[in-house]
Formats: C-alpha cells, sequence, structure tokens
C-alpha cells in the first residue's frame, strides 16, 4: 500500500519537485548547505566584523600598530630580540575576536578581517563565473545541437581550441596579458584591477567542459519523437527550445551548476595565489595563502585558515552536487542510493 | 708625472676615505686588511652554493648581475682589479694583468700599463697585448651594458658605440708587443676610470673569444679558476686553472677549494635548510623573512652581517602626471615609512633608513634629512626621524593631483611585494588612487626603465659598481642616462637637471686634483636633486650572509660580496 501511495505521489509529481523532495531528506545537501551557510554568512559580514568587531582596516598596512595582549602594549610586527636580533615577526593567533584573532600578516591586517573578506571575492568571483561560464555553455550546447550542420561545426571548433589549451595554463595566460592593460570592448572597458576580468576567465576557460556535453545531449534529445513530432507541427524554434529541449537539458545543468563554482573558485584561488587574480589590497583566500607562504615557519595559520575555508566549501559545494546529482537521476533513484 | 701622481692619489684618497668611513678603523690597520698568506694545508674539496635561478649569460663583458660578479673575481683578469683582503681594502685597485698601476700624461689622458709576462689563459694559450686591445673592442662589440658609461671616454668609442661589429680601438688603446706595453688613451681624464678598468666588463679575454654574448659558452679565463660546465637550468661548475700560477696575492689569490659547484632552482627557504644541514657552503639569495630568527638565534655564529654601499629607492617619473609635480613627488618623501619599510626589509639589523642619495659612509655622503617631520629640503635634520602625512596630504591636495591613479610597479618576489602593498596604503592614503603591479623580477628592472611602460612609480634597489659619488648621482640621475624608450635607461625618472649636470661635471673634474672637494661638491649635489626629490630613497641594505658550519675563512669583500674561492671546507 505504501509503495503504491509513493508511487502515484511521483507520478502526480513533476521532476523538479520530486527532486526537491529527495534532496531535503538527502544528509549530503543538508550538511553541505549547512557548511555553505555559514561560510557565506560569515564571508558577507565581513565589513560588520572588520568595523565593529575587529575594529581594523584590513587593506591598509599597519606595520607600526600596536596591541595590548593581557594587558601588555605589544607591537603587532614584532622585531626579534633574541640572538642577533634579525627579522621580524607578526602576532600570531590571539584567539580574542576583538583583537587579531588569527594574528597579523606581513602588513600588519588582521588576518581574520582578511580571511572574511577574502571569502567575498572568492565566492563572488567563483559562483558569478560559474554562472557566466553555465550560461554561455547553455547558449553554445542548444545552439550548436539543435542547429547542427555548419553552426555546429563552426561552434564545436572554437571550442575545441579552447579546450586544446590546459585550463590552467589558458588562464594564466589570459590573467598575465589582460592584467597589465585590463581589457576594452567597445565602449566597456574593466580595468587590471577589476574583479570582472578574472570572473571573465575563468567563465570562459570552462565553457567547453560544460558546453559539449549539452551539446551531445541537445543532438539526442533533437532525435527524439516528441521533439520531431513538435517540429512536424510547425512550432517555432524557441518554441520547441524553451519547451521541449532546455526543459529535458536542465537537470544535467543544474548537477553541473555546484560542480563548476566549485572549479572556478578554486581556479580563482590558484590565480590569485599566484598574483594575477584579485590584486592587492584586496584580498582572496588565494592571496591569503600567497601572504602565508613567506610566513609558514612563524606564522602557519595566515596561510593555513584560508586554506581550511577553500577546502571546507570544495567539499562542500562537490558534497552538494553529488546529492543533487542523485535526486535528479531516475536511475539511483531506482537503485535506492 | 705630477699629474700622474694627482690622478692616482684621487682614487686611493676615495680609498682611504672608505678605510675610516666604512670600517671605521684607521689607514693603518686598512693595511692589516690584506689577504692572510696561503695556507695549503686547508686546500681541497668542493664548496657548495646554492640560488633559486641562475644569472644569465657567463659572459664577463655582458653579465651585469651581482651573482656572476662574484666569481669574476675568482676566474677573471682584467688589468686592474680590486684587491682581495678585507675591510676597505677590498675597495682598493690594484694592479692584475698589469704589472703596476699605470702611469699617466697628457693631463691624465694617457695611462701606460705594461702587461705581465707569462700568464696563461685556462687554454693553455699565452696571454698577449693584442689580446687586451681585442678585450676593449669586445666590450662594444657585445655591446656591454656598460660600454656608453664607463669605456665611452676611450678614444674611437664614440665610433664604436654607433657601429659596435666593426669597433677597432686603434687610437684608443695602443698595444706594443715589442715591450709588452699597453697604452689606454681617453678623451678627457676621469677621476674613477682605475676603478672602471677593475670591473668585470674590463676583464682579458682571448682575441679569439665570440665576437657576441658568449652566454653559456665557455670563455677561458686567467685566475685560480676555471668554469667545467655551466647549465642555467641546473648548476655552473668551477675547477682548478691548470696553467694558473700565483702572480699577485693582492689580485688573484691562490683559492682553497678543487671545486666550486653552484647549485640553481633551489628555493630560498630550501637553500636555508641545505645550508643548516650542511649541504651547501652558502646560499645565494635573500633569506626569507620567516627564516630570520632562526637562524639570528639557532645558527647565529654562522651568520654575517656586513654594511653595503647600495640603496632601496623609489623613482618617481618627472615627466608625466602626478609626478610631473614637485609637490606630489615631494609628498611621497615625506609621507612613506621607511622605519615600516626597514621592517618589511627584516628589521633594523638588516637595513637603516636613509633619505640622502649617497648611502652612509660613502664619499660625499652628507648626513642629512629634508623628508621626516619638522624637517623641510631647506631646513634638513640630520637624520630620517618619522613621515609627515599631514604635511604630505596638504602637498597632495595642494599640487592639485588628488585622486589620480598611480600604479607602482614593483619585482614579484616578496619582499618588493611587501614594498608595493605598503606604498600602496601610504599613497592611498594621502590622496591617490594607488595600485601595485608586480611584474616578474627578470623583466621589471628593465621594464621600468622604458619611458615607454609610463611607470609612475616603482621598488627598486642600486649597488654600486665602484666606490665614487658619481655611480650614484651621475650615472641613476645624470641627463646622459636618460634615452626615452629604452630598456636601458638606468635614469628611470626621467630627471634631467642641465644646471647640476653642469655641477656633476665639474666635481667629477675637481676630482682628479682635489677629492676632499670634489665630495664635499658631491654632498652638495646630492642634497640639490633631492630638494627636486625625483626619488623617495629608502634605506640602506646590509648584506646577510649564512655560511654552513662546515665552513671556515668566510672573508667579505665589499666590492664582491664574499670571496667563494677563500671558503675552506678542509
Amino acid at each position: 500500500m505504501a509503495l503504491k501511495d509513493s508511487s502515484e505521489a511521483i507520478f502526480s509529481e513533476s521532476p523538479g519537485k520530486i527532486a526537491l523532495r529527495i534532496l531535503r531528506k538527502d544528509k549530503r545537501a543538508k550538511i553541505s548547505l549547512s557548511i555553505l551557510g555559514v561560510i557565506i554568512f560569515m564571508s558577507f559580514m565581513a565589513p560588520v566584523y572588520s568595523h565593529y568587531v575587529a575594529d581594523s582596516n584590513p587593506f591598509e598596512s599597519s606595520l607600526n600598530a600596536t596591541i595590548n595582549v593581557h594587558g601588555v602594549e605589544k607591537p603587532v610586527l614584532e622585531p626579534s630580540t633574541t640572538g642577533l636580533g634579525l627579522g621580524v615577526t607578526p602576532i600570531g593567533p590571539t584567539w580574542n575576536p576583538r583583537s587579531y584573532f588569527l594574528g597579523a600578516d606581513g602588513q600588519g591586517r588582521d588576518v581574520m578581517a582578511r580571511l572574511l573578506y577574502g571569502g567575498r571575492s572568492t565566492l563572488l568571483i567563483g559562483t558569478t563565473a560559474g554562472l557566466l561560464c553555465i550560461l554561455f555553455s547553455l547558449l553554445i550546447g542548444i545552439v550548436a545541437g539543435y542547429r547542427r550542420g555548419w553552426v555546429d561545426a563552426v561552434l564545436s571548433r572554437i571550442l575545441d581550441i579552447i579546450w586544446a589549451f590546459p585550463v590552467y595554463l589558458l588562464a594564466i595566460s589570459l590573467s598575465v596579458v589582460l592584467l597589465t592593460s585590463g581589457l576594452t570592448i567597445g565602449f566597456i572597458h574593466l580595468g587590471p584591477g577589476s574583479f570582472a576580468l578574472p570572473i571573465l576567465i575563468i567563465g570562459v576557460v570552462y565553457i567547453p567542459y560544460v558546453a559539449r556535453p549539452i551539446r551531445a545531449q541537445v543532438l539526442a534529445l533533437r532525435e527524439r519523437e516528441f521533439v520531431r513530432a513538435a517540429i512536424g507541427t510547425g512550432a517555432k524554434t524557441s518554441t520547441i527550445i524553451f519547451r521541449e529541449i532546455l526543459p529535458n537539458v536542465m537537470p544535467s545543468v543544474v548537477v553541473f551548476i555546484p560542480i563548476i563554482v566549485s572549479l572556478s573558485m578554486l581556479t580563482e584561488s590558484a590565480l590569485s595565489f599566484l598574483s594575477i587574480g584579485v590584486q592587492p589590497p584586496a584580498a582572496s583566500w588565494g592571496t591569503i595563502i600567497n601572504d602565508g607562504l613567506a610566513l609558514l615557519y612563524t606564522r602557519p595559520m595566515v596561510g593555513l585558515a584560508p586554506g581550511i575555508m577553500i577546502v571546507l566549501t570544495a567539499a562542500a559545494l562537490n558534497l552538494y552536487g553529488d546529492a543533487v546529482r542523485d535526486a535528479l537521476d531516475p536511475k539511483s533513484r531506482a537503485r535506492g542510493d | 708625472m705630477h699629474r700622474h701622481t694627482k690622478v692616482l692619489s684621487s682614487v686611493m684618497g676615495v680609498a682611504a676615505l672608505l678605510v675610516s668611513a666604512l670600517v671605521g678603523t684607521s689607514s693603518a690597520s686598512a693595511a692589516s686588511g690584506a689577504l692572510a698568506p696561503y695556507d695549503a694545508k686547508h686546500a681541497g674539496g668542493t664548496v657548495t652554493l646554492v640560488a633559486q635561478a641562475a644569472a644569465g649569460t657567463l659572459d664577463p663583458k655582458v653579465n651585469y648581475t651581482a651573482e656572476y660578479w662574484q666569481l669574476y673575481q675568482a676566474t677573471y683578469d682584467g688589468l686592474l682589479t680590486f684587491s682581495y683582503g678585507t675591510g676597505a681594502t677590498t675597495f682598493q685597485v690594484v694592479p692584475d694583468l698589469a704589472e703596476a698601476l699605470p702611469t699617466s700624461s697628457n693631463g691624465g689622458k694617457t695611462l701606460t700599463f705594461k702587461l705581465r709576462t707569462g700568464i696563461k689563459f685556462s687554454d693553455g694559450k699565452p696571454v698577449t697585448v693584442a689580446d687586451v686591445k681585442a678585450s676593449f673592442e669586445r666590450i662594444f662589440k657585445v655591446s656591454s651594458p656598460t660600454a656608453g658609461s664607463f669605456y665611452n671616454g676611450i678614444v674611437g668609442a664614440d665610433v664604436c658605440l654607433k657601429t659596435p661589429t666593426t669597433c677597432k680601438l686603434d687610437k684608443g688603446v695602443v698595444v706594443n708587443a715589442a715591450t709588452n706595453s699597453v697604452v689606454i688613451n681617453l678623451v678627457a681624464a676621469d677621476e674613477t676610470i682605475l676603478s672602471k678598468l677593475a670591473v668585470p666588463h674590463a676583464v682579458i679575454n682571448p682575441a679569439s673569444a665570440p665576437s657576441k654574448d658568449a652566454g653559456t659558452t665557455i670563455i677561458p679565463t686567467t685566475g685560480a679558476y676555471m668554469y667545467k660546465s655551466y647549465d642555467p637550468n641546473k648548476s655552473l661548475v668551477m675547477v682548478r686553472n691548470p696553467y694558473y700560477k700565483e702572480w699577485s696575492h693582492a689580485a688573484q689569490p691562490q683559492g682553497y677549494p678543487d671545486q666550486i659547484l653552484y647549485k640553481f632552482g633551489i628555493t630560498p627557504t630550501a637553500q636555508v635548510t641545505a645550508v643548516e644541514n650542511n649541504q651547501a657552503n652558502w646560499a645565494y639569495d635573500p633569506i626569507p623573512a620567516d627564516r630570520l630568527n632562526e637562524i639570528g638565534t639557532k645558527y647565529a655564529s654562522q651568520v654575517h652581517v656586513n654594511p653595503l654601499t647600495a640603496m632601496w629607492y623609489l623613482p618617481m617619473n618627472v615627466n608625466i602626471a602626478p609626478f610631473n609635480n614637485l609637490k606630489a613627488r615631494q609628498a611621497v618623501n615625506y609621507a612613506i615609512d621607511r622605519a615600516a619599510m626597514v621592517k618589511i626589509f627584516g628589521g633594523t639589523q638588516l637595513a637603516g633608513p636613509v633619505c640622502s642619495f649617497l648611502p652612509p659612509n660613502f664619499p660625499g655622503h652628507v648626513d642629512y634629512c629634508g623628508y621626516t617631520k619638522g624637517a623641510t629640503p631647506a631646513k634638513p635634520a640630520t637624520a630620517w626621524a618619522a613621515p609627515d602625512l599631514a604635511l604630505a596630504k596638504s602637498l597632495v591636495k595642494a599640487s592639485g593631483t588628488a585622486g589620480q591613479a598611480v600604479g607602482i610597479v614593483v619585482s614579484d618576489d616578496d619582499v618588493n611585494k611587501q614594498m608595493g602593498v605598503y606604498l600602496q596604503s601610504v599613497l592611498t592614503s594621502i590622496g591617490y588612487k594607488a595600485t601595485v603591479k608586480p611584474i616578474s623580477g627578470n623583466i621589471q628592472f628593465t621594464y621600468i626603465q622604458n619611458s615607454k611602460n609610463k611607470v609612475q612609480i616603482s621598488v627598486t634597489q642600486w649597488y654600486q659598481d665602484y666606490p665614487a659619488a658619481s655611480d650614484f648621482l651621475d650615472v641613476l640621475l645624470g641627463c646622459a642616462s636618460f634615452t626615452p624608450n629604452s630598456d636601458s635607461s638606468i635614469n628611470m625618472s626621467g630627471y634631467c637637471n642641465k644646471a647640476l649636470d653642469a655641477k656633476m661635471a665639474t666635481a667629477k673634474t675637481l676630482g682628479l686634483t682635489d677629492p676632499a672637494a670634489a665630495n664635499k661638491m658631491w654632498g652638495a649635489i646630492d642634497q640639490q636633486v633631492m630638494a627636486d626629490a625625483p626619488v623617495a630613497v629608502v634605506f640602506t641594505p646590509k648584506q646577510l650572509d649564512f655560511i654552513s658550519s662546515g665552513s671556515k675563512n668566510y672573508l667579505f669583500s665589499l666590492q664582491y660580496k664574499m670571496f667563494v674561492d677563500q671558503l675552506q671546507v678542509k
């Protein structure tokens, strides 16, 4: 009886609603969304933390700043007083949210405040680049797959050319070139320090990885009876695409979203780590790891903290992607995964 | 002859000044800075040096890096060279392949040398006067970086500079094989010519050496060591020159190790670890900031800190906005916290803040600072004390340049990048829209020289070529050093003050007869230049050498840093 109810329920609901219902019950989705929620909330509260809690400007060098630790006034950058007195070491984590919770970096800036601001940059660039990539991929995949012929040939060769370059090599090359003078397209000018540059670069380099599977799916869908029937009845192309093709491609696209966002975020961090992504004094998790590299022996937390954030965010996105895929995949539902 | 004595005394005068200035010793103790006699029982073994990257071409007439100039001391020889030894002795010019310092005539315009006999290149061929003439012509044929600045005073050099491939110095370098004499004719007397003849670009190569940059091809040497192999991606190997026999203990002494192995591709932090573990004897690159405290406490006995006649400074392009405005340039000078930048460099043990263009304890240096709190260029303080942000902000406002975009071009290594980030913060605080542009260290130095790149402000360093004020003021800020749209325009600010240029020419001439008066004049020129503020001088660095516990006989040259061939590993 329960089985019959369940079957009835399934047949009375749209695939999207079924997937959503399954997703709501999925523990992986709950855990990953919780992690992502906390990280996003913390990152977007960066100005509040910086201004009202830590009372520090994370974009301004504070090489001569001092802080009070347990009643003792100490310089944020401490000159060595032992041995030959060589070197200056930034203060380590105080674990006091009001004062250098995770310590200071080489410029005497609050690492915690920069970590939160860095999260904003990384999440913003990763998400926007990922969505931009999906949007363009969808457009290219559908046009190429549905039109076929020379349109498909031209678009596919363009994708092949982009695909021929290793992702990071292409992203690094584009970044190095565009970071020097920015990018001007008609009346639009993107300055060298603009976030739009890494968004565009990352969005472009991943297009073939999404557009090609979509094109293949559209090619297959175009031969399916319901599409042929729609064409046979003289339906407009736009109607066929929006009513017949797109709804059938969307489950794949939805599965791609967390994966591509995660990859975009990692690429942004890598580019910023290499100093060709987010430009100083702005922060991203990649730039903070770069800052931390020079302090690995004395203040490992500077590099470790953003690394942990990247791992957590990427893992949560991938876990959520798995949950979405399983929720949208009838085969896995039938298997009872 | 009287004139000759004067010419030589000017050089010796410079050295004498440095004796007392740099090491604070008397001339008597300077004499004690001579190299100790060779101790054969410590000979043998391999000295291993480590660096992140090779320094490019091995050609001594082309390479212009401290990394390889340090090695040339033990391999190549010129007619003259800077002495081995310790302290200020290492700034003394001594005869090398020449038997003695030159005799001077014709008002200092003719220098006559006698070439030593019996010296052979590492391929067994004898060194002849023909090699000497060919070597001077080769300076121009290979377009040596200093051809136009150091050797342009040789008669015929002007033609060689225009048509390098067919360079002939028949009137400029006259040789006589019968008497083994070499006569160098100059267009005008030059107070620093002996120093210029002592640097690696003037070494003697075989006449058969290629007429273009030899790159990785090994040119036979005359010194105690020769190059066995060179792979810029892997290593450089130096071994004993089988044809070498010591002719001057001060100029080219016998070395201790049998082999000197220079390994490349090792990160600075791995270099420190290698030296700590006795896997390498010395690390070339600056010690990473987060290892300084460690080596300063755990390995203090293996650390050597020495003064350098060098500076870190910020050239500002006086030909484009906003720094074509004097007040804007002065604002930067007032705003920068030199003590903060010293912190980034590693602390007060490794650098000292300065405002003057000539480094402390350098000929002509005057203790003054016109850009510190409470001082002005007209009423300078004796030393930098603190930045004056309020004055800097008001100067920016008065200049009408507030709100303008400023790009700070820095090398992409950690220290330079940190300097850039700090400057970005300072320039933003005084009213500019500043951005940092880190670019590869391989190209940054030439990029910031080219006016075509419209660099507004940059971070760079200058280490002396030879101990004379002209090597800073004339070379870096003289009108002749600015070549628009060229990668080889060392006057990065594009600053040209004809009146000061004339004063520099007078100071150079005065230096031939009265070095003390000339240095006083250089000091005054320094203050006048800094009143125009084409640059902001930040600090004078010190050289930190970290050697392994198994390395002995560390000797430091003020000219070329550590003598690698004098290091003992046995």
